[in-house]
């Protein structure tokens, strides 16, 4: 190593000697500054995880509400979800890609219809359904709560939601009556049984959709081999374009959505989470940075005379400034560790999130779950502390560089 | 021989409100090297004031200054710590030690600051310290020191890097009798056997005594300069 860089090391080490020293010289004071750090760093993390749990709550469960992470539509069927708008069942070649992939799908006919009891009528959707695949993709047959889900595509049964169920006054062993068009724009009608009753995280679904066999839908509309939609499903939501773009490539005559498209208002609730997350960041720190300024400056302000022995012995007035920013950083760091440490404690001992269920009905309403979850990327813990350790040591340059611009004979005067 | 010291109508004028107060007033002066000089006359004669502008810790209003042939008042402030760094020591009245640095950090500090090796430093520290007295005392911190023992620490932080100058003010103030003593005693050993030249404010004619050239000065002015 050259002489320069000796004494540039060297004077590192001096200097993070002096700052670790001088940090905690009054340690009292340090340490009430780390607890305050230490809670708000708590508060900025807790609060980001919350939120972004939130939203990968009301992601998962809506792209588990027949979105899916991608689906296939005949090129009109978005404009006009009709019968007279479907497409043939998946090829082989777009079952293989699926199987090599890993990918789980489910197909499904999908029209509107109405749904009448002896007593009332509903219009709905009607979901024709594979009942296997349904398992994979679907939460609606984990949700049934009397009766069973269908056995089959050709199940002559039909499953209905809690609500509808209530609203049309009937339940599980009654028959029910469901009227659609046909592509000849005729109506196509038969009676079912119910044999399942489901219910559903989102209470609009119990209302909303009921499920028969994929065959009985075919027969009963006169599409056979025919489908509305193609739903396949990833690993995580947060990254589908690569499914999206290779289905998209097997598929040109098809429209292939991803999920953020079929929901833009979920789509555009990441993007401003994003953002949310940044103001709150910062919001936070300028909070905090107040008690960091004033426990710097008290610092400074304590030990003029101490540097101005310091900048007498030969040390330049940059390496004061560095002294004063390194004790800034060592703060940051601490304060930083204390904070992600409380996080992660908390995320141990609430691995399930938080109950809210009692004040959460009105959530429930805007689909979102009566569980608070904890959802904490690496992506978010290196913004905020990225954000505070860059936001800190600029707040940490007035008190430094105050302390670089003393006069030595005035800081030796001082009393 | 290059003197340790020269001024050469060395002027520093401080404003106060409206008034013009001349702290040192034409004042020209030659230090040679290993000389040992007290500098005395009553409280705002200018001997602290000469003192800072030697150290190249105040700049002069006019005039030229050089220490060790280098012409000092006009150097920047990065190039005037760097000349303090290398060639000259100080010994302040107090507040002379970095009280979160123990006895033989704080010896250590301006050798660490020069680049000096961890090994060369430990062992020039550890025998400056025995040379002052203070051996067993290394892991103190200043505030477990006595205020002789204070000094003596500064003394051997000012010369363990063998700086051509030592400036000290006022030294010997905050000390008892014996501490004084032991402190001068020290300042002039050093001195013979070292060749570093001292300059020492001080209000004390038992300090002066110890001086072979008194320099006392009045309203920014040296009135006498005496050789004993």
């Amino acid at each position: 190593m050259s002489k320069a860089g000796t004494v540039q090391k060297q004077n590192l080490q001096v200097l993070f000697t002096l700052a670790w020293r001088y940090l905690w010289r009054n340690y009292r004071r340090t340490i009430i500054m780390l607890l305050a750090f230490m809670v708000g760093i708590w508060a900025m993390l807790f609060m980001i995880a919350i939120m972004r749990g939130m939203v990968d709550d009301m992601v998962e469960s809506r792209v588990q509400s027949f979105v899916g992470h991608v689906q296939i539509h005949h090129s009109d069927y978005l404009d006009d979800p009709s019968i007279v708008n479907r497409i043939p069942e998946p090829d082989a070649a777009l079952r293989d890609y699926l199987q090599q992939h890993d990918l789980q799908w489910a197909d499904r006919l999908r029209v509107p219809a109405v749904i009448s009891s002896e007593y009332e009528s509903r219009s709905v959707v009607l979901m024709g359904i594979n009942p296997q695949q349904e398992l994979q993709v679907s939460q609606i047959p984990q949700g049934i709560i009397e009766g069973h889900f269908l056995q089959n595509a050709d199940d002559n049964g039909i499953v209905i939601g809690k609500r509808l169920a209530q609203r049309l006054d009937t339940e599980v062993g009654k028959r029910v009556v469901l009227m659609s068009q046909n592509p000849d724009n005729d109506l196509a009608d038969q009676g079912f049984r119910v044999v399942g009753i489901y219910s559903a995280e989102m209470p609009s679904l119990e209302e909303q959709f009921v499920f028969i066999g994929m065959e009985t839908a075919q027969n009963l509309l006169g599409v056979s081999d025919s489908v509305s939609e193609i739903e396949i499903h990833g690993s995580d939501y947060r990254n589908v374009d690569w499914i999206y773009q290779a289905v998209a490539a097997l598929e040109p005559e098809r429209d292939v959505t991803p999920w953020y498209q079929l929901d833009p208002y979920l789509g555009s609730i990441l993007t401003i989470m994003d953002g949310f997350v940044f103001v709150w960041i910062v919001v936070m720190f300028l909070a905090l940075s107040f008690g960091l300024v004033n426990t710097l400056v008290m610092a400074v302000y304590e030990r003029v005379r101490e540097i101005g022995l310091i900048m007498a012995l030969g040390m330049r007035p940059s390496a004061i400034l560095i002294q004063v920013l390194m004790e800034t950083l060592l703060l940051l760091v601490l304060g930083l560790a204390l904070g992600n440490l409380l996080m992660l404690g908390t995320v141990i001992l609430l691995p399930e999130g938080i109950d809210i269920s009692r004040w959460a009905q009105g959530m429930e309403m805007a689909g979102m779950p009566s569980r608070l979850s904890f959802a904490m990327s690496w992506q978010d813990l290196l913004l905020a502390n990225s954000i505070v350790i860059i936001l800190g040591l600029l707040a940490g340059l007035l008190p430094a560089w105050r302390a670089s611009r003393y006069d030595p004979v005035e800081a030796l005067n001082k009393t | 021989m290059i003197p340790a010291v020269t001024c050469e109508n060395v002027s520093r004028l401080y404003h106060q409100g409206d008034a013009v107060v001349r702290a040192l007033d034409d004042l020209s002066v030659r230090i040679e090297q290993g000389e040992f000089i007290s500098l005395s006359g009553p409280s705002g004669s200018g001997k602290s004031t000469l003192l800072n502008a030697i150290g190249g810790l105040d700049r002069p209003t006019s005039g030229r200054i050089t220490v060790a042939g280098q012409r000092i008042d006009q150097l920047s402030k990065n190039q005037l710590a760097d000349t303090r760094l290398h060639n000259i020591g100080f010994v302040f009245q107090a507040f002379n030690l970095i009280p979160v640095l123990s006895a033989l950090e704080n010896v250590e500090f301006v050798m660490q600051v020069q680049g000096v090796s961890v090994t060369e430093r430990r062992k020039k520290a550890m025998a400056i310290l025995q040379e002052v007295g203070l051996q067993g005392l290394e892991d103190r911190r200043p505030g477990q020191l006595s205020g002789g023992q204070q000094q003596r620490v500064a003394v051997a932080r000012a010369i363990v890097s063998r700086p051509a100058l030592i400036l000290a003010d006022e030294p010997t103030a905050n000390l008892d009798s014996t501490s004084m003593a032991q402190l001068m005693d020290l300042f002039v050993e050093l001195n013979r056997h070292h060749n570093i030249t001292f300059v020492i404010a001080t209000h004390d004619p038992r300090v002066m005594a110890y001086a072979r050239r008194r320099i006392h000065m009045q309203d920014g002015k040296i009135v006498s300069d005496e050789l004993q």
